[in-house]
C-alpha cells in the first residue's frame, strides 16, 4: 500500500537528517522524503504531527525460545513485543532448545519467521557444538541455512586453542563472531555480581575481573584469526576499554551494552528480586556510570534489549534457581529515551546505537530513511507518558524489572518494508 | 497471588503495611527497640522453662508448620518444642523426603499447606532468599520465621547469640565481639552482625583466611583480621563458627588441620582475649577444626547456654509474629 506520513519530523542517524516533513513509502521502499512524486496517490495518509521516524531499531540478542517448549513465548508473541516496540530486525540467538546449531533448526526457524512476517529475523548459528566449546559445529551449512553471524549466546569458550580455531574457521566464511567475553572458573555459580551486595545477601557472585579477562583474552584470539568480532552485552568500563584499544590497533571488534546495565544497579536486586537477575549482572552504581561515560563518549556502539523471556511459571523460584534474564524489547526506546532525559545522551546518537551501531556489528546494510532505502521504521511519540504494567506486554515474558516506570516515547507505528506491522 | 500488594524489591517485605514486624526474616533492618522488645520476651520465657507446667496458652488454636528443606537438629527441635509450649499445634515436615523431591516448587508446597489453615511456617531452605519469596507471596495471610537460608541469614541463630552475649557478658554497648572461621559462607555471621551492630555493639571483628574472610566484608561494618592473635587481643566474645568440609574441596583451605593451626580455638589462645572472654558456637562443632575440646567444654564456653537459650528465644519470636497478626 502507498502511504505517505505528513508533516513528521524524521530522524536518520544514518545521515544526520533531522527536520519536519512528508515520507512517502511504496513498494516496500521510501520514495520521497520531503516533496513528493506530483501523481503520488497514497492508500492512507498518516498525520505525523508530534512524531518521530527513524529506522527501525535492531536487537542484537533476542531470545525467542523457538525451537523450544512455548511456555515462555515463542518466535510469534516475541515478535509481536519487538515490533510493539519499533523493532524492524532481530538477531536470535542460538541457545535455543534444541540449539541452533544444526542447519536443520535454522531451516525450520527461517520458515516459521517467513511465515510471520513481522519484523526481519536474522539467524545466528552456534559457534560451537552445543555452546559448549569443545567442537567446531559445521558453520559452512548453518551460514548456507541463513546465519549471518555466529554466536556463543552466554557462553564462553574455556579453551583459548578452540576459539581460536572456532574464529579462525568463521573468519573464512566472512561472517562476525559474538562472544560472551568472561572468564568462566572465576565467574563460576555467580548469580550476581560478587561486591558488597553479594556479600550482604549471601549469593554467590561474578567478579567484574572475570569480564575483563574474559573480553582482553577473547580480543587476544580474534587477532590471531582476524575474524570481525562483537561483544553484544559488556557491563564494565575497563571491558569496553579492551575493545576501543583493539579498535585502536585496527581490530575489528566492537561492543554492545543492554538498556539494563545503562540504567539498573545491583542495587535493584534489593531483597532477592529476581526480576533483576541478568547476565552478565547488574554491577554497582560506580560501575553504571562509567559505563555511561563510556557511551557518551562513543566507546560502545549498540544499545540492546538483550530480550529474553521467561513465562509466569518461574515466578515461584528463588533468586538461585531464577533463570538469568529481562523481557523489555518493547519498552528498549522509551528506556533509552530515559537516557536522553537524564542528560547522558542525545536522542540522535541513541537511535543511532539502536540500529545504525547494531547494523554495522552484525555487517547488515545500514538503515536509513533516505530516498531508496528499505521502509524499515518506526514512528514514536516522544512526548506521550504512560505507566508499565507488568501483565500487559505482548512478550509472553513475565520478567521485568520496570513494573510501575514512568516512561515516555510509546511507539505508534512500525513497518517493515513498507508493511504496517504495529499500529500502536 | 499478593504479587498485587508486594513488589520485589520495594522496602522490607518483614513488615506490614502498618510497619508491623509480620515476618522474621533477616536481622538486618530490624529497629532497636524491636530487638530490645524479642530479647526481653525471652527473658520472660527463659524462666518458664524451670516450672513444671512449662506451656503458656499463647498460641492455642493456631498451627505452625516447621517446614525443613535442610538436616537441622537444634533449630527443628527448639522450635518445635518453642511452639509446643506456646500451646500451637506443630506439623513438622522435612522436605528432602517429600514432594519438593517430587519437583514441587516451593511455592505449591506452601499453598498446599495454607489449605489446611496454617498460621505460619519456620523455614529452613538450602537457596539464599527462599523466606523472602515465601514471605512476599503469603503477605500477611500467616507469618515466616526464617531459620536459615542459605548463606544468607539465620535471624533466631543471631539473636540467641546476642540475647547470650547480653546475659552472660553484659551490655552490648561496651563490648568487642570477635567471630571466627568461615564468615563468607555464613548465614549466621550476617545475622549476628547485623543484630550487633544495631544493638550498639562499639567493635565487630571478623578473624580468618581471606579466602573465608575477603577484605569485602567491612562493608558490614566490621573490621577484618586475618591473624588469631591480633583479632583476638581485647575481645569480650568469641563467635566459632561451624567449618564445612565442602571448603578444602572449592580449594578456599589446604586442610582442616592447617586451619586448625591457624584459627582453631585453643586454651592457649584463648589467653589472647580478654579474661574470662565467653566462647559461643553455632554448632554444631567440629572438635579439633575450629575448635578444640578443652575450649568447647570449658569454662568459658556458654554453647549449652546458647541451646536453652534458643528454646525461650524462638517462643519469644513466634509470640511477638502472631500478636501482630492476631491481637486477640
Amino acid at each position: 500500500m502507498h502511504r505517505i506520513i505528513r508533516n513528521i519530523r524524521v530522524m536518520d542517524p544514518s545521515d544526520g537528517f533531522d527536520a519536519v516533513t512528508d515520507l512517502a513509502v511504496a513498494a516496500g521502499r521510501i520514495v520521497a522524503r520531503g516533496m513528493l512524486p506530483p501523481d503520488f496517490t497514497a492508500g492512507e495518509v498518516l498525520d505525523g504531527t508530534g512524531l518521530i521516524a527513524c529506522p527501525g531499531f535492531i536487537e542484537t540478542s533476542f531470545q525467542a525460545h523457538t525451537p523450544g517448549h512455548g511456555r515462555d513465548g515463542d518466535l510469534a508473541s516475541e515478535l509481536r513485543a519487538a515490533v510493539a516496540g519499533g523493532v524492524t530486525q532481530v538477531l536470535l540467538r542460538p541457545d535455543t532448545l534444541p540449539m541452533a546449531d544444526i542447519p536443520a533448526v535454522l531451516q525450520e526457524q527461517r520458515i516459521l519467521a517467513d511465515r510471520l512476517a513481522l519484523a526481519n529475523v536474522h539467524l545466528s548459528g552456534a559457534l560451537t557444538t552445543q555452546l559448549q566449546g569443545t567442537a567446531l559445529t559445521e558453520m559452512a551449512g548453518l551460514a548456507a541455512a541463513g546465519a549471518i553471524a555466529f554466536s556463543q549466546a552466554k557462553e564462553p569458550v574455556l579453551s583459548a586453542a578452540l576459539l581460536r580455531l572456532a574464529l579462525s574457521y568463521a573468519a573464512d566464511l566472512g561472517l562476525p563472531v559474538l562472544l560472551h567475553g568472561e572468564e568462566p572458573e572465576l565467574a563460576a555459580n555467580g548469580v550476581m555480581h560478587e561486591g558488597r551486595l553479594s556479600i550482604r545477601l549471601g549469593l554467590s557472585g561474578r567478579p567484574a575481573a572475570a569480564e575483563q579477562i574474559g573480553v582482553q583474552r577473547d580480543i587476544a584470539i580474534a587477532a590471531l584469526s582476524g575474524c570481525p568480532i562483537h561483544f553484544p552485552h559488556l557491563s564494565i568500563a575497563a571491558a569496553v576499554a579492551e575493545v576501543v584499544a583493539a579498535r585502536q590497533r585496527g581490530e575489528p571488534v566492537t561492543c554492545g551494552v543492554s538498556i539494563h546495565h545503562l540504567l539498573l544497579t545491583e542495587q535493584d536486586i534489593g531483597f532477592f528480586n529476581l526480576h533483576a537477575k541478568i547476565l552478565p549482572p547488574l554491577r554497582a552504581v560506580a560501575e553504571r556510570d562509567a559505563l555511561r561515560h563510556a557511551i557518551a563518549m562513543g566507546a560502545i556502539t549498540a544499545i540492546s534489549s538483550d530480550h529474553n523471556p521467561w513465562g509466569v511459571d518461574r515466578e515461584g523460584m528463588t533468586f538461585t534457581q531464577a533463570p538469568f534474564g529481562i523481557a523489555a524489547v518493547e519498552w528498549l526506546l522509551p528506556l533509552a529515551l530515559r537516557l536522553v532525559d537524564e542528560g547522558v545522551l542525545d536522542l540522535m546518537t541513541v537511535l543511532h546505537l539502536l540500529s545504525v551501531g547494531p547494523a554495522q556489528a552484525l555487517g547488515l546494510p545500514v538503515p536509513s530513511l533516505a530516498v531508496g532505502a528499505t521502509a524499515d521504521f518506526c514512528i514514536f511519540d516522544p512526548d506521550s507518558y504512560f505507566t508499565v504494567e507488568t501483565g500487559r506486554q505482548w512478550s509472553r515474558g513475565r520478567n521485568l524489572p520496570y513494573g510501575q516506570w514512568e516512561l515516555r516515547g510509546q511507539v505508534r507505528y512500525t513497518l517493515v518494508a513498507g508493511r504496517m506491522v504495529f499500529r500502536g | 497471588m499478593s504479587a498485587a500488594t508486594f513488589r520485589f524489591g520495594e522496602g522490607n517485605p518483614q513488615y506490614d503495611a502498618q510497619g508491623r514486624l509480620r515476618h522474621l526474616l533477616s536481622t538486618e533492618g530490624l529497629r532497636e527497640r524491636e530487638l530490645l522488645q524479642i530479647l526481653d520476651t525471652a527473658e520472660s520465657f527463659l524462666s518458664i522453662a524451670h516450672r513444671s507446667v512449662k506451656k503458656t496458652p499463647t498460641l492455642r488454636g493456631r498451627t505452625i508448620v516447621n517446614l525443613f528443606f535442610e538436616n537441622s537438629t537444634r533449630t527443628r527441635s527448639t522450635f518445635e518444642l518453642a511452639a509446643k509450649r506456646l500451646s500451637a499445634d506443630v506439623l513438622n515436615i522435612a522436605v528432602s523426603t517429600s514432594s519438593a523431591s517430587k519437583g514441587e516448587s516451593l511455592i505449591d508446597t506452601v499453598d498446599n499447606l495454607m489449605a489446611m489453615q496454617v498460621d505460619g511456617f519456620v523455614l529452613r531452605h538450602p537457596e539464599a532468599g527462599a523466606a523472602h519469596l515465601i514471605a512476599c507471596h503469603l503477605g500477611d495471610s500467616a507469618l515466616v520465621v526464617n531459620a536459615g537460608d542459605g548463606q544468607h541469614a539465620h535471624p533466631t541463630q543471631a539473636l540467641l547469640d546476642v540475647f547470650t552475649i547480653r546475659r552472660l557478658a553484659g551490655p552490648i554497648e561496651n563490648r568487642v565481639v570477635a567471630i571466627v572461621g568461615d564468615v563468607l559462607h555464613s548465614r549466621v555471621a550476617r545475622s549476628q552482625i547485623h543484630a550487633l551492630s544495631i544493638l550498639g555493639c562499639p567493635e565487630i571483628r571478623v578473624i580468618g583466611p581471606r579466602t573465608l574472610v575477603p577484605e569485602e566484608l567491612s562493608a558490614l561494618g566490621v573490621h577484618v583480621y586475618h591473624d588469631l592473635q591480633a583479632g583476638l587481643r581485647g575481645v569480650d566474645v568469641i563467635c566459632a563458627l561451624r567449618l564445612q568440609r565442602e571448603r578444602m574441596v572449592s580449594h578456599r583451605l589446604p586442610s582442616l588441620n592447617e586451619f586448625y593451626h591457624r584459627f582453631g580455638l585453643t586454651p592457649e589462645r584463648l589467653q589472647w582475649a580478654d579474661q574470662g572472654a565467653l566462647v559461643l558456637h553455632p554448632g554444631p562443632m567440629n572438635r579439633g577444626v575450629e575448635i578444640a575440646s578443652e575450649v568447647a567444654d570449658g569454662a568459658q564456653s556458654v554453647i549449652l547456654q546458647q541451646v536453652a537459650h534458643g528454646l525461650a528465644m524462638r517462643m519469644a519470636v513466634l509470640t511477638i509474629l502472631a500478636g501482630a497478626a492476631g491481637g486477640e
